[in-house]
Protein backbone atom coordinates (compact mmCIF):
# COMPACT_ATOMS: atom_id res chain seq x y z
CA UNK A 1 0.00 0.00 0.00
CA UNK A 2 1.32 3.43 -0.99
CA UNK A 3 2.71 5.45 1.94
CA UNK A 4 2.86 9.24 2.06
CA UNK A 5 4.62 12.03 3.92
CA UNK A 6 2.17 14.91 3.95
CA UNK A 7 1.11 18.07 5.76
CA UNK A 8 -2.52 17.68 6.78
CA UNK A 9 -4.61 20.57 8.11
CA UNK A 10 -6.31 20.57 11.50
CA UNK A 11 -10.03 20.91 10.76
CA UNK A 12 -11.44 20.38 14.25
CA UNK A 13 -10.02 19.96 17.76
CA UNK A 14 -12.03 18.35 20.56
CA UNK A 15 -11.20 17.53 24.16
CA UNK A 16 -13.32 14.51 25.05
CA UNK A 17 -11.46 14.10 28.35
CA UNK A 18 -8.92 16.00 30.46
CA UNK A 19 -6.14 13.68 29.26
CA UNK A 20 -7.14 13.28 25.61
CA UNK A 21 -7.33 15.40 22.50
CA UNK A 22 -9.17 14.42 19.34
CA UNK A 23 -7.62 15.95 16.21
CA UNK A 24 -9.68 15.85 13.03
CA UNK A 25 -7.34 16.38 10.08
CA UNK A 26 -8.15 17.08 6.48
CA UNK A 27 -6.44 17.71 3.16
CA UNK A 28 -7.21 19.50 -0.09
CA UNK A 29 -6.90 16.16 -1.88
CA UNK A 30 -8.95 13.08 -1.01
CA UNK A 31 -7.24 11.20 1.82
CA UNK A 32 -5.52 8.01 0.64
CA UNK A 33 -6.63 4.46 1.27
CA UNK A 34 -6.13 3.49 4.91
CA UNK A 35 -6.95 0.22 6.67
CA UNK A 36 -8.46 -0.09 10.14
CA UNK A 37 -5.71 -0.73 12.68
CA UNK A 38 -3.06 1.10 10.67
CA UNK A 39 -1.31 4.06 12.25
CA UNK A 40 0.39 7.33 11.40
CA UNK A 41 3.66 8.85 12.58
CA UNK A 42 3.22 12.51 13.43
CA UNK A 43 5.96 15.11 13.58
CA UNK A 44 5.72 17.27 16.67
CA UNK A 45 6.84 20.84 16.00
CA UNK A 46 8.04 23.27 18.66
CA UNK A 47 8.96 20.65 21.22
CA UNK A 48 12.75 20.42 21.50
CA UNK A 49 12.59 17.29 23.65
CA UNK A 50 10.47 15.47 21.07
CA UNK A 51 12.91 14.39 18.40
CA UNK A 52 11.26 11.34 16.90
CA UNK A 53 7.82 11.16 15.36
CA UNK A 54 4.97 9.84 17.51
CA UNK A 55 3.04 6.76 16.33
CA UNK A 56 -0.71 7.34 16.69
CA UNK A 57 -3.42 4.90 15.66
CA UNK A 58 -6.08 5.91 13.16
CA UNK A 59 -9.23 6.49 15.20
CA UNK A 60 -11.67 7.09 12.36
CA UNK A 61 -11.79 8.00 8.69
CA UNK A 62 -14.74 10.18 7.74
CA UNK A 63 -14.81 9.99 3.94
CA UNK A 64 -17.78 12.37 3.63
CA UNK A 65 -15.85 15.12 5.37
CA UNK A 66 -12.45 13.90 4.09
CA UNK A 67 -11.22 13.70 7.70
CA UNK A 68 -8.70 11.51 9.46
CA UNK A 69 -9.20 11.39 13.24
CA UNK A 70 -6.43 10.92 15.78
CA UNK A 71 -7.47 10.31 19.39
CA UNK A 72 -4.37 11.15 21.41
CA UNK A 73 -3.68 10.55 25.08
CA UNK A 74 -1.60 13.44 26.42
CA UNK A 75 1.17 11.74 28.35
CA UNK A 76 4.45 13.53 27.62
CA UNK A 77 5.76 16.78 26.22
CA UNK A 78 5.19 15.71 22.62
CA UNK A 79 1.55 14.72 23.00
CA UNK A 80 0.86 17.83 25.11
CA UNK A 81 2.25 19.89 22.26
CA UNK A 82 -0.14 18.13 19.88
CA UNK A 83 -3.01 19.13 22.18
CA UNK A 84 -2.07 22.80 21.60
CA UNK A 85 -2.77 22.58 17.86
CA UNK A 86 -5.44 24.95 16.58
CA UNK A 87 -7.84 24.75 13.67
CA UNK A 88 -5.92 25.62 10.49
CA UNK A 89 -2.53 24.43 11.82
CA UNK A 90 -0.57 21.91 9.78
CA UNK A 91 0.51 18.51 11.06
CA UNK A 92 3.07 16.44 9.15
CA UNK A 93 2.20 12.76 8.89
CA UNK A 94 3.94 9.68 7.52
CA UNK A 95 1.09 7.31 6.77
CA UNK A 96 -0.61 4.89 6.52
CA UNK A 97 1.71 2.46 8.33
CA UNK A 98 1.50 -1.13 9.51
CA UNK A 99 -0.68 -4.06 8.54
CA UNK A 100 -4.02 -3.29 10.24
CA UNK A 101 -6.70 -5.62 11.60
CA UNK A 102 -7.97 -8.58 9.61
CA UNK A 103 -10.65 -7.77 7.06
CA UNK A 104 -14.04 -9.50 7.32
CA UNK A 105 -13.61 -13.27 6.96
CA UNK A 106 -17.24 -14.09 6.16
CA UNK A 107 -20.52 -12.18 5.97
CA UNK A 108 -22.40 -12.10 9.26
CA UNK A 109 -19.41 -13.16 11.36
CA UNK A 110 -19.57 -12.05 14.99
CA UNK A 111 -16.40 -10.20 15.88
CA UNK A 112 -15.71 -9.10 19.45
CA UNK A 113 -13.66 -5.91 19.55
CA UNK A 114 -12.07 -5.44 22.96
CA UNK A 115 -10.46 -2.13 23.90
CA UNK A 116 -9.02 -0.51 26.97
CA UNK A 117 -7.83 3.03 27.60
CA UNK A 118 -6.59 4.78 24.47
CA UNK A 119 -6.59 1.34 22.85
CA UNK A 120 -10.25 1.84 22.01
CA UNK A 121 -9.21 4.38 19.35
CA UNK A 122 -8.57 2.10 16.33
CA UNK A 123 -11.58 -0.09 17.17
CA UNK A 124 -14.02 2.67 16.20
CA UNK A 125 -12.76 2.66 12.62
CA UNK A 126 -12.47 -1.13 12.57
CA UNK A 127 -16.01 -1.63 13.89
CA UNK A 128 -17.39 0.75 11.28
CA UNK A 129 -15.57 -1.02 8.44
CA UNK A 130 -16.66 -4.47 9.64
CA UNK A 131 -20.28 -3.33 9.97
CA UNK A 132 -20.26 -1.79 6.51
CA UNK A 133 -18.74 -4.94 5.06
CA UNK A 134 -21.56 -7.04 6.51
CA UNK A 135 -20.09 -8.46 9.71
CA UNK A 136 -21.62 -8.19 13.18
CA UNK A 137 -19.10 -6.43 15.43
CA UNK A 138 -19.68 -6.15 19.18
CA UNK A 139 -17.64 -3.76 21.35
CA UNK A 140 -16.38 -4.61 24.82
CA UNK A 141 -14.65 -1.57 26.27
CA UNK A 142 -12.84 -1.23 29.57
CA UNK A 143 -11.92 1.87 31.56
CA UNK A 144 -10.99 2.91 35.07
CA UNK A 145 -14.27 4.75 35.56
CA UNK A 146 -17.20 6.23 33.68
CA UNK A 147 -15.36 9.50 33.01
CA UNK A 148 -12.60 7.60 31.20
CA UNK A 149 -14.88 6.03 28.61
CA UNK A 150 -14.27 7.65 25.24
CA UNK A 151 -16.44 8.15 22.15
CA UNK A 152 -19.30 6.08 23.59
CA UNK A 153 -21.97 7.64 21.37
CA UNK A 154 -19.90 6.91 18.27
CA UNK A 155 -19.35 3.28 19.24
CA UNK A 156 -23.05 2.81 20.07
CA UNK A 157 -24.04 4.18 16.67
CA UNK A 158 -22.12 1.34 15.03
CA UNK A 159 -22.78 -1.76 17.14
CA UNK A 160 -23.72 -3.00 20.63
CA UNK A 161 -21.36 -1.73 23.33
CA UNK A 162 -20.60 -3.55 26.58
CA UNK A 163 -18.58 -1.80 29.25
CA UNK A 164 -16.58 -2.63 32.34
CA UNK A 165 -15.15 -0.07 34.73
CA UNK A 166 -12.73 -0.82 37.54
CA UNK A 167 -14.83 1.20 40.02
CA UNK A 168 -18.21 0.04 38.74
CA UNK A 169 -19.35 3.57 37.83
CA UNK A 170 -20.54 2.37 34.42
CA UNK A 171 -21.36 -1.07 33.05
CA UNK A 172 -20.11 -4.08 34.98
CA UNK A 173 -17.47 -3.68 37.66
CA UNK A 174 -14.09 -5.25 36.99
CA UNK A 175 -11.93 -6.00 33.96
CA UNK A 176 -13.11 -6.77 30.44
CA UNK A 177 -12.38 -10.48 30.82
CA UNK A 178 -14.80 -10.60 33.78
CA UNK A 179 -17.75 -9.28 31.77
CA UNK A 180 -20.80 -11.58 31.77
CA UNK A 181 -21.04 -11.16 27.99
CA UNK A 182 -18.21 -13.65 27.65
CA UNK A 183 -20.16 -16.35 29.47
CA UNK A 184 -23.41 -15.67 27.58
CA UNK A 185 -22.39 -15.23 23.98
CA UNK A 186 -19.95 -16.72 21.54
CA UNK A 187 -17.90 -15.02 18.87
CA UNK A 188 -16.21 -16.10 15.67
CA UNK A 189 -13.09 -14.11 16.46
CA UNK A 190 -11.69 -11.41 18.74
CA UNK A 191 -9.54 -8.32 18.09
CA UNK A 192 -7.94 -6.50 21.00
CA UNK A 193 -6.17 -3.19 21.53
CA UNK A 194 -5.20 -1.89 24.95
CA UNK A 195 -2.71 -2.22 27.80
CA UNK A 196 -0.60 -5.35 27.57
CA UNK A 197 -1.99 -7.05 30.72
CA UNK A 198 -5.48 -6.65 29.30
CA UNK A 199 -4.46 -8.03 25.92
CA UNK A 200 -2.75 -11.00 27.58
CA UNK A 201 -5.84 -11.85 29.62
CA UNK A 202 -8.13 -11.57 26.59
CA UNK A 203 -5.68 -13.69 24.59
CA UNK A 204 -5.78 -16.34 27.37
CA UNK A 205 -9.56 -16.33 27.30
CA UNK A 206 -9.60 -16.66 23.49
CA UNK A 207 -7.06 -19.45 23.54
CA UNK A 208 -8.98 -21.37 26.23
CA UNK A 209 -12.15 -21.14 24.12
CA UNK A 210 -10.41 -21.83 20.83
CA UNK A 211 -11.49 -18.48 19.39
CA UNK A 212 -9.11 -16.87 16.85
CA UNK A 213 -7.68 -13.71 18.38
CA UNK A 214 -5.48 -10.87 17.20
CA UNK A 215 -3.88 -8.12 19.27
CA UNK A 216 -2.51 -4.70 18.35
CA UNK A 217 0.90 -3.93 19.90
CA UNK A 218 2.48 -0.56 20.56
CA UNK A 219 6.20 -1.14 21.07
CA UNK A 220 8.43 1.94 21.12
CA UNK A 221 9.18 2.90 17.53
CA UNK A 222 11.62 5.07 15.65
CA UNK A 223 11.21 4.86 11.85
CA UNK A 224 7.74 3.29 11.52
CA UNK A 225 8.84 1.76 8.21
CA UNK A 226 10.61 -1.47 9.19
CA UNK A 227 14.05 0.04 8.60
CA UNK A 228 15.57 0.60 12.04
CA UNK A 229 14.52 -2.66 13.72
CA UNK A 230 13.96 -0.91 17.06
CA UNK A 231 10.33 -1.89 17.78
CA UNK A 232 10.77 -5.64 17.44
CA UNK A 233 8.54 -8.20 19.11
CA UNK A 234 9.73 -11.74 19.72
CA UNK A 235 7.55 -14.05 17.64
CA UNK A 236 7.60 -17.66 16.48
CA UNK A 237 9.28 -16.28 13.33
CA UNK A 238 11.99 -14.48 15.35
CA UNK A 239 12.23 -10.77 16.08
CA UNK A 240 9.91 -8.86 13.77
CA UNK A 241 9.10 -5.16 13.43
CA UNK A 242 5.82 -4.18 15.08
CA UNK A 243 5.66 -1.13 12.79
CA UNK A 244 5.77 -3.14 9.58
CA UNK A 245 4.83 -6.79 10.25
CA UNK A 246 2.35 -5.52 12.86
CA UNK A 247 1.04 -3.75 14.81
CA UNK A 248 -1.63 -6.47 14.63
CA UNK A 249 -0.54 -10.07 15.31
CA UNK A 250 -2.52 -13.29 15.68
CA UNK A 251 -1.81 -14.48 19.23
CA UNK A 252 -0.36 -17.78 18.05
CA UNK A 253 2.49 -15.89 16.38
CA UNK A 254 3.56 -14.26 19.66
CA UNK A 255 5.67 -15.85 22.36
CA UNK A 256 3.41 -14.69 25.19
CA UNK A 257 2.74 -17.25 27.93
CA UNK A 258 -0.95 -17.94 27.47
CA UNK B 1 23.57 24.23 -11.19
CA UNK B 2 26.80 23.25 -9.51
CA UNK B 3 28.15 19.78 -10.11
CA UNK B 4 27.46 17.44 -7.23
CA UNK B 5 29.32 14.48 -8.70
CA UNK B 6 31.57 12.90 -6.15
CA UNK B 7 34.28 10.30 -6.41
CA UNK B 8 35.14 8.18 -3.39
CA UNK B 9 38.17 6.05 -4.24
CA UNK B 10 36.81 5.17 -7.67
CA UNK B 11 33.19 5.03 -6.59
CA UNK B 12 31.33 7.47 -8.84
CA UNK B 13 28.36 9.13 -7.18
CA UNK B 14 25.86 11.60 -8.67
CA UNK B 15 25.92 13.52 -5.40
CA UNK B 16 27.72 13.27 -2.04
CA UNK B 17 24.63 12.17 -0.11
CA UNK B 18 24.54 8.59 1.15
CA UNK B 19 22.38 6.83 3.70
CA UNK B 20 23.81 5.48 6.93
CA UNK B 21 23.59 1.77 7.54
CA UNK B 22 20.75 0.63 9.78
CA UNK B 23 18.66 3.73 9.19
CA UNK B 24 17.41 3.13 5.67
CA UNK B 25 16.69 -0.59 5.61
CA UNK B 26 17.54 -1.91 2.15
CA UNK B 27 16.36 1.33 0.52
CA UNK B 28 13.13 -0.16 -0.78
CA UNK B 29 11.36 0.74 2.49
CA UNK B 30 11.73 4.40 1.48
CA UNK B 31 10.78 4.11 -2.19
CA UNK B 32 7.36 5.71 -1.58
CA UNK B 33 9.02 8.87 -0.28
CA UNK B 34 12.11 9.45 -2.44
CA UNK B 35 13.41 8.42 -5.81
CA UNK B 36 16.19 6.12 -4.60
CA UNK B 37 18.21 6.84 -7.72
CA UNK B 38 18.48 10.50 -6.66
CA UNK B 39 20.62 9.44 -3.69
CA UNK B 40 24.39 9.22 -4.25
CA UNK B 41 24.80 5.96 -2.39
CA UNK B 42 22.64 3.70 -0.25
CA UNK B 43 24.40 1.80 2.51
CA UNK B 44 22.12 -1.02 3.51
CA UNK B 45 21.61 -2.68 6.86
CA UNK B 46 24.62 -4.37 8.51
CA UNK B 47 25.16 -7.89 7.24
CA UNK B 48 27.03 -10.69 9.00
CA UNK B 49 28.24 -14.09 7.86
CA UNK B 50 25.65 -15.89 9.99
CA UNK B 51 22.10 -14.79 10.86
CA UNK B 52 21.72 -12.71 14.03
CA UNK B 53 18.55 -12.18 16.06
CA UNK B 54 19.91 -8.99 17.61
CA UNK B 55 19.26 -7.84 21.16
CA UNK B 56 16.06 -8.04 23.16
CA UNK B 57 13.49 -5.26 23.23
CA UNK B 58 13.70 -2.41 24.34
CA UNK B 59 16.24 -1.43 21.73
CA UNK B 60 15.58 2.27 21.47
CA UNK B 61 15.15 5.26 23.71
CA UNK B 62 14.72 8.89 22.72
CA UNK B 63 17.14 11.45 24.16
CA UNK B 64 17.44 15.22 23.91
CA UNK B 65 17.88 15.83 20.17
CA UNK B 66 18.67 12.23 19.43
CA UNK B 67 18.23 8.62 20.39
CA UNK B 68 20.04 5.55 21.65
CA UNK B 69 19.72 2.18 19.96
CA UNK B 70 20.97 -1.29 20.76
CA UNK B 71 19.55 -3.23 17.81
CA UNK B 72 22.58 -5.50 17.80
CA UNK B 73 22.97 -6.17 14.08
CA UNK B 74 19.78 -8.15 13.57
CA UNK B 75 20.01 -9.59 10.05
CA UNK B 76 19.41 -12.85 8.25
CA UNK B 77 23.01 -13.42 7.24
CA UNK B 78 24.95 -12.96 4.02
CA UNK B 79 23.53 -16.03 2.22
CA UNK B 80 19.99 -14.75 2.72
CA UNK B 81 21.13 -11.31 1.57
CA UNK B 82 22.66 -12.66 -1.63
CA UNK B 83 19.70 -14.89 -2.44
CA UNK B 84 16.71 -12.82 -1.34
CA UNK B 85 17.64 -9.16 -0.87
CA UNK B 86 20.18 -8.60 -3.63
CA UNK B 87 17.73 -9.47 -6.43
CA UNK B 88 15.36 -6.79 -5.08
CA UNK B 89 17.98 -4.03 -5.01
CA UNK B 90 20.46 -4.85 -7.75
CA UNK B 91 18.69 -2.80 -10.42
CA UNK B 92 18.38 0.39 -8.38
CA UNK B 93 20.53 2.80 -10.35
CA UNK B 94 22.71 4.17 -7.62
CA UNK B 95 25.59 2.82 -5.56
CA UNK B 96 24.12 0.06 -3.41
CA UNK B 97 26.70 -0.55 -0.68
CA UNK B 98 26.60 -3.28 1.91
CA UNK B 99 27.66 -2.68 5.49
CA UNK B 100 29.58 -5.75 6.71
CA UNK B 101 30.08 -6.77 10.31
CA UNK B 102 31.46 -9.79 12.12
CA UNK B 103 32.94 -11.21 15.27
CA UNK B 104 36.40 -12.25 14.02
CA UNK B 105 38.59 -11.26 11.04
CA UNK B 106 37.82 -14.56 9.27
CA UNK B 107 34.07 -13.94 9.44
CA UNK B 108 34.43 -10.41 8.13
CA UNK B 109 36.60 -11.68 5.27
CA UNK B 110 34.25 -14.53 4.36
CA UNK B 111 31.23 -12.22 4.38
CA UNK B 112 33.08 -9.66 2.25
CA UNK B 113 34.19 -12.38 -0.20
CA UNK B 114 30.56 -13.41 -0.77
CA UNK B 115 29.55 -9.82 -1.46
CA UNK B 116 32.54 -9.39 -3.76
CA UNK B 117 30.75 -11.81 -6.11
CA UNK B 118 27.72 -9.53 -6.50
CA UNK B 119 28.16 -7.45 -9.67
CA UNK B 120 25.95 -4.54 -8.66
CA UNK B 121 27.44 -3.96 -5.23
CA UNK B 122 30.41 -1.66 -5.97
CA UNK B 123 31.60 -1.19 -2.40
CA UNK B 124 31.30 -2.36 1.17
CA UNK B 125 31.43 -0.42 4.38
CA UNK B 126 33.18 -2.36 7.10
CA UNK B 127 31.60 -1.92 10.50
CA UNK B 128 34.42 -2.29 13.00
CA UNK B 129 32.66 0.05 15.37
CA UNK B 130 29.23 -1.24 16.35
CA UNK B 131 28.79 -0.62 20.07
CA UNK B 132 25.95 -3.09 20.45
CA UNK B 133 27.49 -6.49 19.95
CA UNK B 134 29.36 -8.21 22.72
CA UNK B 135 31.83 -10.09 20.55
CA UNK B 136 33.79 -8.23 17.96
CA UNK B 137 32.27 -5.12 16.51
CA UNK B 138 33.68 -2.22 18.40
CA UNK B 139 36.29 -4.37 20.11
CA UNK B 140 38.17 -4.29 16.80
CA UNK B 141 37.49 -0.65 16.18
CA UNK B 142 38.94 0.70 19.40
CA UNK B 143 42.54 -0.42 18.96
CA UNK B 144 44.85 0.29 16.04
CA UNK B 145 46.00 -3.34 15.91
CA UNK B 146 42.47 -4.73 16.07
CA UNK B 147 41.20 -2.38 13.38
CA UNK B 148 44.16 -3.10 11.12
CA UNK B 149 43.80 -6.88 11.53
CA UNK B 150 40.21 -6.86 10.32
CA UNK B 151 40.93 -4.51 7.44
CA UNK B 152 43.92 -6.59 6.29
CA UNK B 153 41.85 -9.78 6.30
CA UNK B 154 39.05 -8.16 4.33
CA UNK B 155 41.40 -6.42 1.91
CA UNK B 156 42.72 -9.85 0.87
CA UNK B 157 39.21 -11.09 0.17
CA UNK B 158 37.57 -7.98 -1.26
CA UNK B 159 38.62 -6.35 -4.51
CA UNK B 160 36.23 -3.40 -4.86
CA UNK B 161 35.95 -0.15 -2.91
CA UNK B 162 36.50 -0.76 0.79
CA UNK B 163 35.14 1.84 3.20
CA UNK B 164 35.87 1.39 6.91
CA UNK B 165 33.48 2.90 9.47
CA UNK B 166 35.16 4.25 12.58
CA UNK B 167 34.05 4.53 16.17
CA UNK B 168 34.25 7.81 18.08
CA UNK B 169 34.55 5.86 21.34
CA UNK B 170 38.35 5.96 21.22
CA UNK B 171 41.18 8.11 22.53
CA UNK B 172 42.49 9.10 19.11
CA UNK B 173 40.29 8.48 16.11
CA UNK B 174 43.05 9.76 13.81
CA UNK B 175 45.36 6.95 14.93
CA UNK B 176 42.70 4.35 14.09
CA UNK B 177 42.09 6.04 10.73
CA UNK B 178 45.79 5.91 9.90
CA UNK B 179 45.96 2.24 10.92
CA UNK B 180 43.09 1.25 8.62
CA UNK B 181 44.52 3.36 5.79
CA UNK B 182 47.83 1.51 6.13
CA UNK B 183 45.96 -1.83 6.21
CA UNK B 184 44.37 -1.13 2.82
CA UNK B 185 41.15 0.82 3.34
CA UNK B 186 40.09 2.91 0.33
CA UNK B 187 38.07 5.35 2.42
CA UNK B 188 36.87 5.87 5.98
CA UNK B 189 33.42 6.83 7.21
CA UNK B 190 32.82 8.40 10.60
CA UNK B 191 31.37 8.58 13.13
CA UNK B 192 29.49 5.53 14.24
CA UNK B 193 27.31 6.07 17.32
CA UNK B 194 28.61 7.30 20.66
CA UNK B 195 28.07 4.85 23.46
CA UNK B 196 25.48 6.10 25.91
CA UNK B 197 23.01 5.06 28.60
CA UNK B 198 19.61 6.13 29.93
CA UNK B 199 18.22 5.06 33.31
CA UNK B 200 14.60 4.64 34.39
CA UNK B 201 14.88 6.15 37.87
CA UNK B 202 11.67 4.57 39.20
CA UNK B 203 12.73 1.06 38.22
CA UNK B 204 16.40 1.87 38.94
CA UNK B 205 17.24 0.04 35.75
CA UNK B 206 18.73 0.98 32.41
CA UNK B 207 16.01 1.54 29.80
CA UNK B 208 17.76 -0.47 27.09
CA UNK B 209 17.84 -4.26 27.28
CA UNK B 210 21.65 -4.43 27.27
CA UNK B 211 22.04 -1.29 29.40
CA UNK B 212 24.01 0.75 26.87
CA UNK B 213 23.32 1.82 23.31
CA UNK B 214 24.67 3.91 20.48
CA UNK B 215 23.71 7.56 20.50
CA UNK B 216 22.81 9.28 17.26
CA UNK B 217 20.95 12.32 16.03
CA UNK B 218 21.74 16.04 16.02
CA UNK B 219 23.06 15.89 19.60
CA UNK B 220 26.22 14.09 18.37
CA UNK B 221 26.92 16.35 15.40
CA UNK B 222 29.60 18.61 16.94
CA UNK B 223 31.54 15.53 18.06
CA UNK B 224 31.24 14.09 14.55
CA UNK B 225 32.37 17.30 12.84
CA UNK B 226 35.39 17.46 15.13
CA UNK B 227 36.28 13.82 14.38
CA UNK B 228 35.96 14.35 10.62
CA UNK B 229 38.15 17.46 10.82
CA UNK B 230 40.85 15.60 12.76
CA UNK B 231 40.79 12.51 10.55
CA UNK B 232 40.71 14.43 7.26
CA UNK B 233 43.91 16.20 8.28
CA UNK B 234 45.58 12.91 9.20
CA UNK B 235 44.78 10.61 6.27
CA UNK B 236 45.13 10.86 2.50
CA UNK B 237 42.17 8.64 1.61
CA UNK B 238 38.63 10.11 1.25
CA UNK B 239 36.60 10.70 4.37
CA UNK B 240 32.82 10.22 4.52
CA UNK B 241 31.24 12.22 7.31
CA UNK B 242 28.17 11.34 9.33
CA UNK B 243 26.63 12.00 12.70
CA UNK B 244 23.46 14.00 13.26
CA UNK B 245 23.05 15.51 9.81
CA UNK B 246 19.48 16.84 9.56
CA UNK B 247 19.74 19.27 6.63
CA UNK B 248 22.02 20.77 3.97
CA UNK B 249 23.55 23.22 6.44
CA UNK B 250 24.75 20.33 8.59
CA UNK B 251 26.05 18.48 5.54
CA UNK B 252 28.08 21.50 4.41
CA UNK B 253 29.72 21.69 7.84
CA UNK B 254 31.01 18.16 7.28
CA UNK B 255 32.17 18.94 3.74
CA UNK B 256 34.07 22.00 4.96
CA UNK B 257 35.59 19.92 7.76
CA UNK B 258 37.06 17.62 5.10
CA UNK B 259 34.43 15.04 4.22
CA UNK B 260 34.14 14.24 0.50
CA UNK B 261 30.68 12.77 1.02
CA UNK B 262 28.20 12.50 3.85
CA UNK B 263 25.80 9.92 5.22
CA UNK B 264 22.37 10.65 6.61
CA UNK B 265 21.14 8.37 9.36
CA UNK B 266 18.72 9.13 12.16
CA UNK B 267 17.19 12.03 10.20
CA UNK B 268 15.56 9.42 7.93
CA UNK B 269 13.30 8.52 10.86
CA UNK B 270 12.10 12.10 11.20
CA UNK B 271 11.73 12.84 7.49
CA UNK B 272 11.83 9.87 5.13
CA UNK B 273 12.48 12.26 2.21
CA UNK B 274 15.39 14.10 3.86
CA UNK B 275 18.15 12.64 1.66
CA UNK B 276 17.02 14.28 -1.55
CA UNK B 277 16.25 17.54 0.27
CA UNK B 278 19.84 17.62 1.55
CA UNK B 279 21.25 16.98 -1.94
CA UNK B 280 19.12 19.80 -3.36
CA UNK B 281 20.05 22.07 -0.46
CA UNK B 282 23.77 21.51 -1.01
CA UNK B 283 23.28 22.41 -4.65
CA UNK B 284 21.47 25.65 -3.79
CA UNK B 285 24.16 26.62 -1.30
CA UNK B 286 26.91 26.00 -3.86
CA UNK B 287 25.07 28.10 -6.46
CA UNK B 288 24.54 30.90 -3.98
CA UNK B 289 28.23 30.92 -3.13
CA UNK B 290 29.40 30.77 -6.74
CA UNK B 291 30.89 27.28 -6.46
CA UNK B 292 30.99 25.20 -9.63
CA UNK B 293 31.29 21.84 -7.90
CA UNK B 294 30.94 20.30 -4.48
CA UNK B 295 34.57 19.18 -4.51
CA UNK B 296 35.57 22.86 -4.36
CA UNK B 297 34.48 23.15 -0.74
CA UNK B 298 35.76 19.86 0.67
CA UNK B 299 38.12 20.70 3.51
CA UNK B 300 38.04 24.41 2.63
CA UNK B 301 37.91 25.84 6.11
CA UNK B 302 39.32 29.32 6.43
CA UNK B 303 42.52 29.10 8.44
Amino acid sequence: MQKYVKDLTVAEVEFPHSRYVLLKLTDVEPLPEMLPGQFVEVKVEGSPKTFLRRPISINYVDRAKNQLWLLIQTVGEGTHKLAELKVGDKLNLVFPLGNGFSPMQKAGERVLLVGGGVGVAPLLNYGKELKEAGAEPVFLLGARSKADLLEQDLFKAIAPVYVTTEDGSEGEKGFVTQHSLLTKETFDRISVCGPKPMMVSVARYAKSKGIPCEVSLENMMACGLGACLCCVEKTVKGNVCVCKEGPVFPIEELTWEL
Amino acid sequence: MASLTTNIAGLQMKNPVMTASGTFGYGVEFADFVNLEDIGGIIVKGTTLNPREGNDYPRMVETSSGMLNCVGLQNKGVDYFCKNIYPQIKDIKTNMIVNVSGSCPEDYAECAARINELDNIPAIELNISCPNVRQGGMAFGVTTDGAASVVRAVREAYKKTLIVKLSPNVTSISDIALAVQDAGADAVSLINTLMGMVIDIEKRKPVLSIATGGMSGPAVKPVAVRCVWQVAKAVNIPVIGLGGIMNAHDAIEFLLAGASAIEIGTANFVDPAVTVKVANGINEWLDKHGCKSVSEIVGQLEA
